[in-house]
């Protein structure tokens, strides 16, 4: 805890507070990328603390909330229909498909399992060989590398029972399709620090330069947060639009090559939808086909109809920053976290529930 | 801990059977169940009222009464610290104290998963005997039933208990005022973080035990001194702090104010939050437990608990207030606010 107690000292927060306040002269409006950025701004109230015209608008960083109904349904169907031991991150459980979610398939019987790593999927796998095991590989660039180890040590131990149902996400081609909506009014990037510590900076500074945006890569807690909204605040004040790393304790410019190498190996660029945002171009993962064996797209049948979203969740307004979540008209009401419409009242990382959780507009 | 264990073991061998596994039979009421009993379970928890061997207990008590019933179904039934048994009495027993109650008798009731090896049900037994004696509690009746294997989850136990009411106990919500003040008399989510670290597919190591233990001579001694100032004592088990304090505050109109920088958690535990994604508010305790005061008492009640051994990691985390009702409020530890919700359901680990 030592060396995370400091990133959370009032003094420091405060000085960096005091400093905002100083520099902001004109209105801002500022996206965080990243879904636990959301929650740690609203849970440990900074959105308050942050002068009136400095507005923090919440991006589309939360995997849980980003992957397709369509993906969801598929993974209910796998442990429902096939029989497969469907494992997951926790976060993905509770979200709604269209009939249920994956807890609820675990109440009614399927085998579903949380796990924290990918590679305990594989050890399941070994140890049931008479059965297919599945890992709900959602996530950015940040849970890739695992997921393609997984892939690559499942191949190398000779555990052919082993899949993964994939739905990765990428950051960079997600704030390009932010910054391309006619309705973004986003002057500034808070950048995810743990994507770039995988993935590095340099996808960052031309994405600076195509929408002369300031771009700061910036860390998790409440001191990372100010600071790094002091260095978009001074650089919108200066007229400057660069990449700054203020996560530069753990983000290094190159990224880390190892991880990276993984993930190349197993996985290729393509073309994503997003829950709520719609497809984007070259914006996710997908198995390499020399893999095929270990995708599950691949290698089970999956007969299932394609549902609309319910019309009454503004989740792509949301995620783009359009609309905070208590503008939502069932905020609160039609939707909660018991019942929720979309994936962002759901999943840990989601705007809506950090608000319903955390902050006192509920009340 | 470890040591201590090694001793019960000593002081308490598992006697020669000739079954090493509970089955079906066992649970049947008729040879088998005796002989399952009389293989050293009477023995184990023998008490004048025990040993009767009747339908039920009967018994005199003076005073008023408190009663409470608690059903254990932990999994998986041995963590670092302790094992269900030690669960099943210190819960009831704590259950009963934070009515303000020295709790007297307990009943105890197995649910056995046929195919429960017998040495696991006897060093669930010994734990048993050692935390009843230690809370000073005598189990009167009890009951034994086995179930199919895949029914059950090994073991299952219920306990109920009686005790009579601390002669200066006034403990009720009612009483809560705006202005009282918020103990906690341990580090909070450390059970909770034991029991995770080692379900399947979550390990992770560490050394953190379970802190499962009796309060009832803690609350009894300190409502010796403070009696009626104390107005409420809540264990906040399942649900955690966030739980109890909510409650609390729907069920008396009143609203709560938190400092996160007051809340005793154990670097160790806090890390492994981190690392899971949990709030430890929201994260099941056992050995502590929440006291609601006057705040005229609440500097001495804190000094005197913080000379108990349960109480070393005792903190005042909040106080009452009519300010904002219905609603628990977080100072968060750089001066932010925010609202401290019921929890949903399980905290379930997050992606990254």
């Amino acid at each position: 805890m030592k060396f995370m107690n400091e990133y959370r000292d009032q003094a420091v927060v405060e000085q960096y507070l005091g400093e905002i306040a100083k520099a902001a002269t004109r209105p801002w409006t500022i996206m965080e990328v990243c879904g636990g950025q959301t929650h740690s701004l609203v849970k440990n109230g900074i959105l308050q603390m942050l002068p009136e015209n400095v507005r923090m608008v919440h991006g589309p960083g939360c995997p849980v909330c980003v992957t397709p109904l369509h993906q969801i349904d598929k993974a209910v169907y796998l442990a429902e229909e096939k029989g497969v031991i469907m494992c997951s991150y926790g976060d993905m459980l509770r979200v709604p498909g269209s009939k249920r979610s994956l807890l609820e398939s675990k109440a009614a019987g399927a085998d579903v399992r949380i796990l924290y790593s990918p590679l305990e999927a594989v050890n399941i796998a070994r140890d049931n060989p008479g059965r297919e095991v599945v890992f709900f590989a959602v996530g950015f660039e940040t849970t890739a590398p695992a997921n393609a180890l997984s892939v690559l040590h499942a191949h190398r131990t000779g555990v052919a029972n082993y899949s993964i149902l994939a739905s990765h996400v990428l950051v960079p081609p997600a704030i390009a399709a932010v910054m391309n909506d006619e309705e973004s009014n986003i002057q500034a990037f808070l950048a995810a620090g743990h994507v770039c510590t995988i993935m590095g900076v340099s996808e960052y500074e031309p994405l600076a330069d195509a929408f002369k945006i300031p771009l700061v890569v910036t860390g998790f807690e409440p001191v990372d947060l100010v600071q790094g909204i002091l260095m978009a605040v001074r650089q919108l004040e200066k007229g400057e639009h660069k990449m700054e790393n203020q996560y530069s304790r753990v983000v290094r410019p190159e990224g880390n090559p190892e991880a990276r190498k993984v993930i190349e190996a197993v996985f290729e660029i393509s073309d994503r939808e997003w829950r709520g945002i719609g497809n984007i171009p070259m914006s996710g993962y997908e198995v390499r086909a020399e893999y095929a064996a270990y995708d599950a797209n691949r290698k089970f049948e999956v007969d299932i109809e394609k549902v609309p979203e319910s019309a009454e969740c503004i989740a792509g307004l949301v995620l783009k920053g359009i609309k905070k979540p208590h503008e939502c008209p069932q905020f609160g009401k039609k939707c909660t976290p018991q019942m929720p419409l979309g994936a962002p009242m759901v999943s840990s990382e989601g705007a809506c529930a950090a608000y319903y959780h955390f902050s006192q507009v509920m009340s | 801990m470890e040591k201590q264990k090694i001793n019960m073991h000593l002081q308490c061998p598992m006697p020669k059977l000739d079954f090493d596994i509970i089955t079906l039979g066992h649970g049947s009421g008729g040879l088998l169940t005796n002989k399952l009993l009389e293989s050293g379970v009477f023995e184990l928890l023998k008490n004048p009222m025990l040993d009767q061997h009747h339908d039920g207990a009967t018994f005199t008590l003076d005073g008023p009464l408190a009663f409470s019933t608690d059903s254990y179904v932990v999994s998986p039934i041995f963590f670092p610290g302790g094992n269900i048994g030690d669960l099943a009495i210190n819960g009831t027993v704590n259950d009963l104290a934070m009515c303000g109650a020295m709790p007297k008798y307990l009943s105890l009731a197995f649910i056995l998963e046929e195919g429960l090896t017998m040495k696991e049900f006897w060093e669930v037994l010994v734990t048993i005997k050692f935390a009843a004696e230690k809370a000073g509690v005598q189990i009167v009746t009890g009951d034994t039933k086995v179930v199919e294997r895949g029914k059950g989850d090994k073991i299952f136990i219920n306990t109920s208990g009686i005790g009579v009411v601390h002669h200066k106990a006034q403990i009720n919500k009612a009483r809560v005022k705006p202005g009282d003040k918020i103990i906690l008399s341990g580090a909070i989510a450390t059970h909770g973080v034991a029991i995770l670290s080692i379900r399947q597919g979550l390990e992770f190591e560490s050394d953190i035990a379970t802190d499962s233990t009796n309060l009832n001579h803690t609350v009894a001694s300190l409502l010796d001194v403070f009696g009626e100032k104390i107005h409420l004592l809540h264990d906040p088990t399942r649900g955690g702090v966030a739980a109890v304090l909510n409650e609390m505050a729907r069920d008396t109109n009143l609203g709560v104010d938190l400092k996160e920088n007051a809340l005793p958690v154990h670097d160790v535990v806090a890390s492994a939050c981190e690392l899971l994604g949990l709030d430890p508010l929201y994260v099941a305790n056992e050995g502590v437990f929440l006291a609601v005061v006057d705040p005229e008492i609440a500097d001495a009640f804190l000094e005197m608990l913080r000379k108990d051994q349960n109480g070393t990691y005792a903190a005042m985390v909040g106080t009452v207030t009519d300010a904002h009702p219905r609603q628990v409020l977080m100072q968060s530890g750089i001066g932010g606010k925010r609202v401290v919700n019921m929890p949903i359901g399980e905290q379930l680990p997050r992606i990254c």
